[in-house]
């Protein structure tokens, strides 16, 4: 916080000595993008990006989007703030390379461009912003178990197909870093191939199998719901915890019920703070994007780049009994 | 002696118990009463599709809408109990049994009036339904929490030891035993499947009951719909992907001939068991998941080889003394 209130008076400062009187006064018109409106994932980002606002004092929030999820409609909006001049613009995009050319328009006019939750290729953004990162997911999924296990246990693994990319990579994380976790024993990985009735079925055949299983971690939003089903159905509740990632939305019963203490997945509200605080960063205080640079984004600590320009925000966000009424009706 | 009894049958119902005492011996814990209780409720939903798709499999068709209709139907009533908490729970099953008649009814015209293959005709309707449940629900889900605790609760309320689940399965083998041998609708079935045009000189009009197959396996299928949504408390669009294959198969290992025609209810239901018994185990004796997948597939294989094999001890010898020296040579 220090950090940045340092910044944002020496570019208020900045701004005192090198700008006109007129223009300090406008404020900074900041355009979320989002994939389509009415969505509540991306109207809680947009609540995010009024709180920075609110916190930088000048800037105005342009949410807006498609009425429905298409590149096209997307270029139609973007294409209209190039003409409003906005200051910035962060982007949900629909299409990694369709919005390219439209965003590379709005670069050569000087509007600052970021991507963020969905990608654009590189071409077309300064930074693209990613919720999270494999590894704080893998390390998450296993500190959700650890953390209500104090004496240790035994936990299984509930993932989706065999082949599934993000599954694989998540549970491989998480095994480098079991290690930070002395007690906890991964005694199975099983796969309900993202069918309900099939991750209900290995589920309930984990609890068979391991009399004495802690915890099923399924990092999979089908699987979490079908095993906390198979625990409240199993009589387990309070001896097996079901935790993983999930949706509130999907989740709100399980944990109502006990099958689940908590679970995790990212938070849209700090995704669209972040987003704008990165695009106000690029925009107002001359931040150069480039690989290995850290910049600041509020109470989310800083953003630090690779290569690709790319960064993760934070740790996925945990849901539980105390926090899920407020999320259950946003996404 | 297999006049009296069914050849099939036994084999399977054979190879059922083989199976299960070989896991028996890695897991002993899965044939104990409760466990198997437990078996025969997950394969439930499994036992009453096999019978309706076996219906329309002996009247010579196929029906590969089935969890397409048992997916809509499901999202169908979920959404009507969010709307309406309050709805008494038989109202949201006749509903669930007319909805899915009602798209059983549509294939049924389908190969009636306009002759086209079934195959093709559930094809598309499989997809029809499945892009049907996108448009309803917006691709969102009903969740546990928005359905109401009596929608959820039924299927597994307990009656006499098992859940409200399972005797609506063992109450549909009861009626279609009974269907399939006593009502003329059961025998012409057997017979527009058997020999459609020996069917027609009888006065059985095929197409209709062609039809009617299909409305049947559809109202199961809305059945079902309604009880899969409830037991595992979520629809979206993609419960139940793919399950019509498993419908079919079990079908097949029950020895019901996909030329129409052959079958019965006890074949169906052993064909359904044996695959619900393969599918519990495979989670708990420990096989690479790797593995369970070539396991599932080679288990079909055998049943159906099993079948082709008691099948074809069929022909019968009708001239008697013709017989006799056949069996005189080894």
């Amino acid at each position: 916080m220090s950090v940045f209130k340092k910044l944002a008076a020496s570019a208020a400062l900045a701004g005192a000595m090198l700008a006109t009187p007129a223009v300090a006064q406008d404020n900074v018109r900041i355009a979320l993008v989002v994939k389509a409106l009415g969505i509540g994932f991306f109207e809680a980002a947009a609540e995010g990006a009024e709180e920075a606002a609110a916190e930088l004092g000048n800037v105005e929030i342009i949410y807006t989007g498609p009425t429905d999820t298409t590149a096209e409609g997307q270029i139609e909006v973007i294409n209209a703030l190039i003409a409003q001049q906005v200051d910035a613009i962060a982007v949900s995009a629909n299409d990694t390379d369709a919005l390219v050319p439209a965003l590379e328009r709005a670069m050569q006019r000087g509007i600052t461009v970021i991507s963020w939750d969905s990608g654009v290729a590189p071409a077309g953004r300064q930074l693209h912003l990613n919720p999270s990162s494999n590894p704080l997911i893998g390390n998450m999924i296993i500190k959700l178990a650890a953390d209500h296990l104090p004496d240790g246990g035994e936990v299984a693994v509930l993932s989706a197909t065999t082949t599934s990319t993000n599954q694989n990579t998540w549970i491989d994380e998480m095994n480098k870093v079991m290690g930070n976790y002395p007690g906890i024993e991964v005694v199975a990985t099983v796969y309900g191939d993202d069918l309900a009735d099939k991750s209900y079925r290995e589920a309930t055949g984990l609890m068979q199998s391991y009399p004495d299983l802690d915890a099923i971690i399924a990092p999979t939003s089908v699987g979490i719901v079908a095993a906390a089903q198979a625990v409240v159905d199993a009589g387990k509740v309070g001896e097996v915890n079901v935790t993983g990632l999930g949706l509130p939305s999907e989740m709100a019963g399980a944990v109502e019920s006990g099958a689940s203490q908590s679970f995790a997945i990212w938070n849209p509200i700090d995704l669209g703070y972040s987003a704008t605080m990165l695009a106000y960063e690029l925009s107002q205080n001359g931040v150069e994007a480039a690989p290995g640079a850290e910049i600041p984004m509020g109470r989310m600590g800083s953003l630090t780049l690779d290569d690709n320009n790319e960064g993760a925000m934070a740790d996925p966000f945990v849901y539980d009994a105390s926090n899920i009424d407020q999320f259950k009706s946003i996404f | 002696m297999s006049r009296f009894i069914p050849v099939r049958e036994t084999i399977l119902a054979a190879a059922i118990l083989v199976l299960m005492f070989l896991i028996a011996s890695r897991f002993p814990g899965f044939v104990a009463p409760s466990n198997l209780a437990n078996v025969f409720n997950d394969t439930s939903p499994l036992i009453i599709l096999a019978l309706g798709q076996m219906v329309v499999i002996l009247t010579r068709c196929i029906d590969l809408s089935v969890a397409a209709n048992l997916a809509l139907t499901g999202m169908a009533v979920a959404m009507i109990n969010v709307a309406m908490p309050g709805l008494p729970i038989p109202v949201i099953i006749a509903i669930a049994i007319l909805t899915g008649s009602f798209m059983g009814a549509i294939n049924g015209i389908l190969v009636w009036k306009l002759a086209i293959p079934p195959i093709v005709v559930t094809l598309g309707t499989m997809t029809i339904f499945r892009g049907i449940i996108f448009l309803i629900s917006d691709g969102k889900w009903v969740n546990s929490h928005e359905m109401s605790p009596a929608f959820t609760g039924f299927p597994r309320a307990e009656l006499l030891g098992l859940p409200v689940l399972s005797w609506i399965a063992v109450a549909t083998v009861l009626i279609f035993a009974v269907m399939m041998s006593r009502t003329p609708l059961g025998r012409s079935i057997f017979a527009v499947g058997g020999n459609p045009h020996a069917a027609v000189y009888t006065g059985i009009n095929v197409g209709k009951t062609q039809f009617l197959a299909f409305v049947i396996s559809g109202a199961l299928a809305g059945l079902t719909g309604y009880l899969w949504v409830a037991r595992y408390a979520v629809a979206y669009v993609d419960i139940a992907g793919g399950f019509e294959l498993e419908v079919v198969a079990a079908c097949v290992i029950g020895g019901i001939s996909i030329a129409g025609g052959i079958g019965s209810v006890g074949g169906a239901v052993l064909g359904a068991i044996f695959l619900g018994v393969v599918k519990n185990a495979l989670p708990v004796v420990n096989i690479s998941p790797f593995w369970q997948l070539a396991i599932s597939g080679s288990a079909i294989l055998i049943a159906v080889a099993f079948n082709a094999r008691a099948g074809r001890t069929k022909g019968r010898i009708i001239l008697k003394s013709a017989e006799k020296p056949v069996g005189a040579t080894p």
